[in-house]
């Protein structure tokens, strides 16, 4: 199975955690990594967005919210059911589950860009239209446990939280300039923007390894659930692009936004809305099994299978 | 002549960062005038917290108020932060210059 070079830098920095060594990127660099990625990869899909009319996008849109809202409500009932996990922790996990993946997705664009396969370059709106929804699906969940609910504050948190505001305006700009305008800008935000992504892996596999503790205090259903989570999210985003009529590249970067768990926006969000749930649980799936999993195994495994699916069809 | 210093309450909180724009909007609420924040690691009952990223990093507020302000600040912490959130307070006693100002 191909992979994706970038990944090494998160192996590398996966290691530099475990062997303790004093490698450390400051989180000042961490913040001005990800303003870049989130800012660029909204730019991307600004200008892809221009090429399509906006009406027949409306109802891919639709379709992808609906089929996306499912998740969040599958993890949310596997975690009660199956998991006993308490009301509040199952909540807050589904959200993380339902919500995106930002950098998940960038690996996945990255890994089907070196192997020349072609994908629908809207599909950054997606991404977009992913990153909140199911978190406030977590919240409604979650109403019913103790405590009550900070609808005012997390909504703030969210909606004028940094990936939304960069990623919707990253795309306004592209969608306005047209590609032509953003030329001058190209070398910044398109040339640099894989050494970029392999900077914040790099640091991510810092972060990864600093979690790894919590994996321990998650038990072992949790790290069943953050494998077999993203599998069931694929499986979905797979379908869901067929129906679409995605190009295989496209059905991928579905497939991996259904697979991918927010650890930017859903963490945030969710230690303002439901307090009581313990983020240790959902950021040790989140980041410490689901991320790896997606990067290492899930996104050449998604390829492949739509590979398969668009030769079956 | 030597400069008129003031008794007030010098309240500490270290908290993650996460609770910032809800914290200092409460505080400004029950009367606190005025705060300082400052980015803070370190270890402790949340395990590491090392600000590698910004789910993992805390910040220490400070707020010079009156024992009033104070007691009404510190009745919320109790009622609403310290069960769910990695979060300490103290207070000290100090003394200011400018006492209309806190």
């Amino acid at each position: 199975m191909p992979f994706e070079p970038v990944i090494l830098f998160f192996l590398l920095g996966l290691l530099a955690g475990i062997v303790r060594s004093d490698l450390k990127i400051p989180g000042v660099l961490y913040e001005s990594l990800s303003i870049f990625l989130l800012l660029a990869i909204g730019l991307k899909g600004g200008i892809e967005l221009a090429r399509y009319p906006l009406g027949s996008l409306a109802g891919q849109a639709l379709v992808v919210l609906a089929a996306a809202t499912l998740i969040p409500l599958v993890a949310f009932a596997t975690l009660r059911r199956l998991g006993r996990v308490p009301r509040a922790d199952a909540a807050s996990i589904a959200a993380h589950y339902g919500s995106v993946s930002v950098v998940t997705f960038a690996v996945a664009a990255s890994f089907l860009g070196r192997l020349d396969v072609a994908y629908e370059g809207y599909l950054v709106v997606f991404l977009v239209l992913l990153e909140f929804p199911a978190l406030l699906i977590g919240v409604i969940l979650a109403q019913q446990a103790d405590g009550q609910t900070r609808w005012g504050p997390m909504l703030q948190e969210v909606l004028s939280g940094k990936s939304i505001v960069l990623l919707v305006g990253g795309l306004l700009i592209g969608w306005l300039a047209g590609p032509e305008g953003i030329k001058p800008l190209d070398r910044l935000f398109i040339d640099l923007f894989k050494g970029i992504l392999a900077f914040f892996l790099l640091e991510m596999g810092l972060v990864v390894a600093s979690r790894l503790g919590d994996l321990r205090k998650a038990g072992a259903f949790l790290i069943g659930f953050g494998i077999a989570m993203p599998l069931t999210g694929a499986a979905l985003g797979l379908v869901v692009g067929n129906v679409l009529d995605l190009s295989v590249g496209g059905s991928v970067l579905l497939a991996t936004l259904f697979a991918s768990a927010s650890y930017i926006a859903a963490p945030a969000a969710m230690r303002i809305a439901i307090p009581e749930a313990n983020p240790a649980l959902s950021i040790g799936a989140a980041l410490g099994i689901t991320f790896p999993f997606n990067l290492l195994i899930g996104i050449p495994l998604y390829h492949d299978l739509a590979v398969r699916l668009a030769r079956e069809i | 002549m030597a400069p008129k210093l003031h008794s007030r309450q010098l309240l500490t909180i270290i908290c993650e960062a996460d609770l910032e724009r809800q914290l200092v909007t409460e505080l400004h609420l029950l009367g606190v005038r005025g705060h300082t924040i400052t980015d803070a690691r370190g270890q402790g009952a949340h395990g590491d917290r090392d600000a590698l990223w910004p789910t993992s990093a805390n910040i220490r507020i400070e707020v010079l108020c009156e024992t009033p302000v104070l007691d009404a600040v510190l009745n919320i912490l109790e009622e609403s932060y310290f069960k769910s959130y990695g979060l300490v307070a103290f207070v000290s006693e100090v003394a200011v210059l400018r006492a209309e100002k806190f």
